[in-house]
């Protein structure tokens, strides 16, 4: 479905078969975290993104937007989760439109993990996926290899241990709203303080029956840095350069010209396109 | 003539670090051939080079090293990284130096087709969606580069800077950005040195010597430096007297 281009595989696997170790993706060793209450789900997530041990996205956003009342928490090779979700995100709109009918979280959950068990675990998206639709309230976690879970409350990536434990130690069949939201920022503070991989803030997401969906962005932020007391400017003049060239807004013209046609008469114009009214 | 040789190389920094230590076994002298392909290296640390962005009021800073090399062999001290795209719309490429060519190539002349097409310039918001789709779409045989993008976008005047990993993921910062094989060392830098808010000359001071001190800590990188210093309708090019060692 997505055209991937292998015109460089080869090369690669020749480098790789030589030695040549492959790339550093960016991975979001994460804690991602959904839980169901009584009229909805809440997804929650934290915000840190990582390139082996060094912190590359201080403040990443997990929380994926699939459809107005589906959303997807991503955790694994964070450019997968993020096309992954966008991909889907795309064909279930286009089937929502064909049907005439709101999708469904179990419709996009099996569209994932379709795409995903095609290819073999190579796509290194670990999911959550929640929402409300017709049939209720749905919760599923989607593993890269294909294989997913209906839960309760579900938590992934590599802080999933950290905050299973104040699922596990905390979590009451009767929640409401404010309740699954505090169990689900506690778990992911639980990821953020107790897992390398995860850190800075809590994203979080609800999602209700007939409410708008919220997405609130840095919900909590348990580890702001204080303002620097001092500074390190350095005076004007500071560093030594050999040569300068000022482009100025004329000179950009000389290496990208547009010109805009005025609407005269002269100018061969043809018919207007019919449109519907 | 079959001689065995065993040889131990030395793992440098980087990806060597994770690598297990196996030393390798050539069968005869004849097959030293395979020796020019630097083996057990990073493709990302083979030619070396490093590129930083930043966000100032106003305005953006983009710079980055010239060092081309094999190695540790320098092959020329005039190699930069960083590529026009619209008025005011850089890109910063490092890693694999064969890529840096292809993938600037790639873009210009996507670019001029999206020019052709939409007769405006891109802005660097729609250039970062299309460098992500472009690096996604080899999510199976990468390019070895690490973009940086640093710009203003032509209709809201606001500053912009990204930067993506080598099959385009994009990591939206509001300080700035960084990449190439001196990224940890101007992870340290920047993130000591940036502040909110510097007006064009002073994120010039910031982003230079935050970019010197950094290569300088890098075998790889350095031998000169050059700044963009991006505002909404001046673009000031400085060539920075660096370390030539």
């Amino acid at each position: 479905m997505p055209g991937f281009d292998f015109t460089n595989y080869n090369r690669n696997a020749a480098l790789h078969a030589r030695g040549v170790p492959l790339p550093k993706a960016t991975s979001t060793g994460t804690t991602i975290v959904g839980c169901v209450y009584d009229k909805g789900v809440v997804i929650a997530a934290d915000t840190r993104a990582t390139s082996g041990p060094i912190v590359a996205d201080k403040n990443c956003e997990k929380l994926h937007y699939i459809a107005p009342k589906i959303w997807c928490a991503g955790a694994g090779t964070a450019a997968d989760t993020e096309f992954t979700t966008a991909l889907i995100s795309s064909n279930v709109e286009l089937h929502s439109l064909s049907t005439g009918r709101d999708p469904r979280v179990i419709t996009c959950m099996t569209m994932l993990k379709q795409h995903l068990f095609r290819y073999q675990g190579h796509i290194g998206a670990y999911l959550v996926v929640a929402g409300v639709d017709p049939t209720g309230t749905g919760l599923y976690t989607v593993h890269a290899h294909g294989s997913t879970d209906k839960l309760p409350y579900v938590t992934m990536g590599s802080g999933s241990l950290a905050a299973m434990s104040v699922f596990e130690s905390t979590w009451r069949p009767d929640l409401d709203r404010q309740g699954a939201i505090d169990i689900c920022a506690e778990a992911i503070k639980a990821g953020i303080f107790n897992d390398l991989g995860s850190g800075s803030n809590v994203d979080v997401c609800v999602i209700e029956k007939d409410q708008p969906t919220q997405l609130l962005r840095n919900y909590m932020k348990p580890n702001e840095r204080p303002q620097k007391e001092r500074n390190y400017r350095f005076p004007r003049g500071t560093t030594a350069y050999l040569d300068q060239r000022v482009i100025s807004k004329e000179d950009m013209k000389k290496y990208v010209t547009i010109e805009t046609l005025s609407g005269d008469d002269n100018l061969a114009t043809g018919d207007s396109m019919e449109v519907d009214t | 003539m079959a001689q065995k040789v065993v040889e131990a190389y030395e793992t440098g920094s980087g990806a060597g670090k994770n690598a297990p230590f196996v030393p390798i076994v050539h069968e005869s002298l004849d097959l030293q051939a395979d020796r020019l392909l630097p083996s057990q290296s990073n493709p990302f640390d083979i030619n070396g080079g490093a590129c930083v962005a930043m966000v100032g009021k106003d305005c953006v800073a983009i710079a980055c090293d010239l060092r081309l090399g094999m190695q540790s062999l320098t092959i020329s001290n005039n190699f930069p990284k960083i590529f026009n795209y619209a008025p005011s719309t850089y890109l910063g490429l490092t890693g694999l130096a064969t890529d840096v060519n292809t993938v600037s190539d790639l873009f210009r002349y996507k670019v001029n087709m999206y020019r052709l097409r939409e007769e405006r310039d891109i802005a660097p918001q729609t250039l970062a969606n299309l460098v992500s789709s472009s690096l996604y779409e080899k999510r199976f045989g990468p390019y070895f580069v690490s973009p940086v993008l640093a710009g203003i976008n032509p209709t809201t005047g606001k500053p912009f800077i990204c930067g993506f990993d080598s099959i385009g993921c994009i990591d939206f910062a509001k300080d700035f950005i960084v990449s190439g094989t001196a990224s940890d060392q101007l992870f340290g830098t920047c993130e000591g040195l940036w502040e909110p808010d510097l007006a064009p000359e002073d994120l010039f001071e910031t982003i230079s010597q935050a970019l010197l001190s950094a290569v300088d800590r890098d075998a790889l990188s350095g031998w000169g430096a050059q700044v963009y210093i991006i505002e909404k309708d001046k673009v000031t090019q400085r060539l920075l007297k660096g370390r030539q060692d």
